[in-house]
């Protein structure tokens, strides 16, 4: 038989090359590393997550957009013109909570049942599983960063400026709300395999968590003095979400007390809480949530040992 | 110095077994410890290295732990002890398309899946066209993957595989994916791979594809590995394996090992043959008992080509106890010069259980003086109409 002779086909040695250990139990250093390697495999799969997500709908990627503005609506409509709660551009104020929750919601939501989902590929292709979680939390980034190019929009429209003091803390906030979700997706796509029912049990899960972060309701008009005499404002955030989205309000609302424009009494809407106590309690959350992201990935590393075989 | 790329080290890989499983929070929570499970041991304490440009056969029967550990060493699962070091890239076609996204077009998926074995886009960009043209569907790549035949999918999975060029190849029983010209295709494709120096662990249950391409052969037989080394040597062991574990459709006959192939020899003590002259073996086998099966009688090319398998063509041979001599004619030898091994063997008659099986028990010697070449003398003759 005949074989092209080129000579860039002949193989070059490998002993050089790096070499990579399977043995029962990956360390989370190599985890980390090969984590790192396959982030081009991570943007394929969100790129193609978006993709199928809407493929063959009309309106294509503007549903990322429609679906929030539906539920920006019923509650704008619910909260300030059925039930009156006052709130001088409630629109703004729901929306830069909501932004930050959506984000979580759609990461975790899709990265619960995942791991079952694609269980074909599991079984059968060899790349570092918690890449399928992490892909779901980063399609939800790219959702999150349109729906950020719409609050800024609804910023101009409104005039409202945010506060310039606060925007040097969003990164840390954003990353902090990827840790998070990133943490709660991994663990519970892994947990999912072992427990089908997590997949429902997440859906009502997801609305208790809802209603317990201050994205609807102002945390200081609604909950800061019932939570005080009962001491439990730590237990309210022990919710990371709970800070999280009241940084996000804190800035793009700005106002901490207003008038209501119901009967022009004063509400207090946000915690007098100086920029810079938004900034350490950020920092200090960050550093939680790395811990927390990296035994979530120590945890999923204990569990995929078996997917295989449970799948 | 060659290095090794794949080291194997002591890998036990063990399964629970569920009776009852127990996989809603529900059934959990009712039956915290109930629903019994059992270890099953799927590899047991195997080693072995396979070095730079080696093609190694892994040979085994259905549950003999082949593709527990093919899925072990590709990274799908990962040893219960014991660890296996990887050196280079690694692609693996354990179920061709499996990564692959019904509702994306055969592009997309490509870089997707190219992605998935490990290579980076740049690395799928440079060989894009290849795999398209490896694949030959040109006018469907963009077409989702949803309304591709079932040929067309594998296709462009296996066309991905090989085209990135792994440094090793992993195949499990998938070169029995397209027509034959395709198959053609992949196994030409697999031996340059070999001219590259890659390796290339091929797991299958065909001894015929092991022969044609591995240079060397390990056996596993119940998660143990029983054989490991040359192919002629580890084709043995499977086969005599193929014996001594009787599956459960043939217990009530004899023992096999009663039926022995002593020897093979000719009138003229020579297995040298003219091309087109008749040759006459006389094959010796022993039998503990009166057997009545089928005989074979295989003839490779020193490439490990099959070039012919025949047997006694429904005619039973029956053994006496004792010595037996079995004659095999062959008139008109039709072989061109060459040297090729010859196999015999004692089967059930229904030819699915080998008695008994010689490996290489002669070679036969072809001289041809005419014009021809090949494997086999063809009456062909060509002029103008």
């Amino acid at each position: 038989m005949e074989y092209p002779s080129s000579s860039e086909a002949v193989h070059e040695g490998l002993a050089n090359a790096p070499v990579r250990v399977m043995s029962a139990r990956v360390k989370l250093g190599p985890r980390l590393v090969n984590l790192w390697n396959r982030r081009e495999l991570l943007r394929n799969l969100v790129i193609s997550d978006i993709r199928i997500k809407y493929k063959g709908s009309a309106l294509g990627l503007l549903w990322s957009m429609l679906n929030p503005a539906f539920t920006l609506g019923i509650y704008y409509l619910v909260f300030s013109v059925v039930l009156k709660n006052g709130y001088p551009n409630y629109v703004i104020f729901l929306f830069s909570g909501l932004v930050l929750w959506n984000m979580f919601q759609n990461a975790v939501f899709a990265a619960t049942g995942v791991i079952v989902d694609r269980a074909g590929l599991v079984k059968k292709v060899s790349f570092p599983r918690e890449i399928l979680p992490l892909a779901s939390v980063g399609s939800a980034v790219i959702y999150f960063l349109i729906q950020i190019c719409v609050l800024v929009i609804f910023l101009f429209v409104f005039h409202h400026a945010p506060e310039w003091n606060m925007i040097e803390i969003l990164p840390i906030t954003f990353a902090n709300v990827y840790l998070f979700a990133a943490t709660v997706s991994v663990v519970m796509a892994a947990f999912t395999v072992y427990m089908r029912d997590l997949k429902h049990l997440m859906e009502v899960l997801l609305q208790l968590w809802f209603w317990m972060s201050p994205v609807v309701y102002s945390y200081s008009n609604s909950l800061a003095t019932q939570l005080g005499t009962h001491h439990i404002k730590l237990l309210y955030f022990m919710n990371p979400m709970a800070l999280l989205v009241l940084t996000f309000q804190r800035t793009f609302y700005v106002a901490t007390s207003v008038k209501s424009t119901i009967d022009g009494h004063v509400i207090h809407m946000l915690p007098t809480w100086a920029p810079s106590s938004f900034l350490y309690l950020n920092l200090a959350m960050l550093a939680i949530m790395i811990v927390l992201f990296l035994v979530a990935l120590t945890i999923f590393g204990r569990l995929e040992g078996n997917f295989e075989s449970e799948l | 110095m060659r290095a090794t790329v794949v080291d194997v080290a002591d890998v036990t890989k063990s399964f629970k077994i569920h009776y009852e499983r127990h996989q809603s929070l529900k059934e959990r929570l009712l039956h915290p410890r109930t629903g019994h499970s059992e270890e099953f041991v799927a590899l047991k304490d195997i080693s072995f290295k396979v070095e730079e440009g080696e093609t190694v056969g892994i040979l085994g029967h259905n549950g003999s732990g082949k593709s527990t550990l093919l899925k072990c060493i590709c990274g799908v699962l990962q040893p219960t002890s014991g660890e296996i070091r990887l050196r280079g890239s690694l692609a693996a076609l354990l179920e061709l398309g499996a990564g692959f996204q019904l509702e994306l077009s055969g592009r997309d998926n490509v870089y997707l899946y190219g992605t998935m074995l490990g290579f980076s886009k740049k690395r799928v960009d440079q060989i894009f066209d290849d795999i398209v043209a490896f694949s030959e569907i040109e006018n469907f790549i963009d077409t989702p993957v949803k309304f591709y035949s079932s040929g067309m999918y594998v296709r462009l999975a296996f066309a991905v595989a090989v085209n990135v060029n792994p440094d090793i190849l992993v195949i499990d029983e998938v070169l029995a994916v397209g027509d034959e010209r395709f198959q053609a295709k992949c196994i030409d494709r697999i031996r340059r791979f070999q001219q590259e120096g890659r390796a290339i662990l091929l797991v299958t249950h065909s001894a015929d594809q092991v022969r044609a391409l591995a240079s060397r052969a390990i056996v596993l037989e119940s998660g143990n590995m029983i054989a490991n080394g040359p192919v002629a040597e580890s084709l043995r062991i499977f086969r005599e394996h193929l014996l001594g574990d009787t599956p459960s459709n043939v217990v009530n006959e004899s023992h096999a090992s009663d039926v022995h192939i002593d020897s093979i020899t000719t009138p003229t003590g020579s297995f040298d043959v003219q091309s087109g002259a008749s040759v006459h073996f006389d094959v010796h086998v022993t039998s503990a008992t009166a057997y009545s099966g089928n005989f074979v009688l295989e003839i490779f090319s020193r490439a490990g080509v099959l070039v012919s398998r025949s047997d006694a063509q429904g005619a039973p041979i029956n053994l006496r106890p004792g010595h037996n001599t079995i004659g095999i004619d062959l008139p008109n030898v039709p072989l061109l010069d060459g040297v090729f091994d010859i196999n015999v063997g004692v089967l059930d008659p229904r030819g699915s259980n080998v008695k008994a099986w010689s490996e290489k028990v002669a070679t036969l010697q072809v001289t041809y003086g005419g014009r021809q070449s090949g494997l086999v003398e063809l009456d062909a003759s060509i002029r103008q109409a």
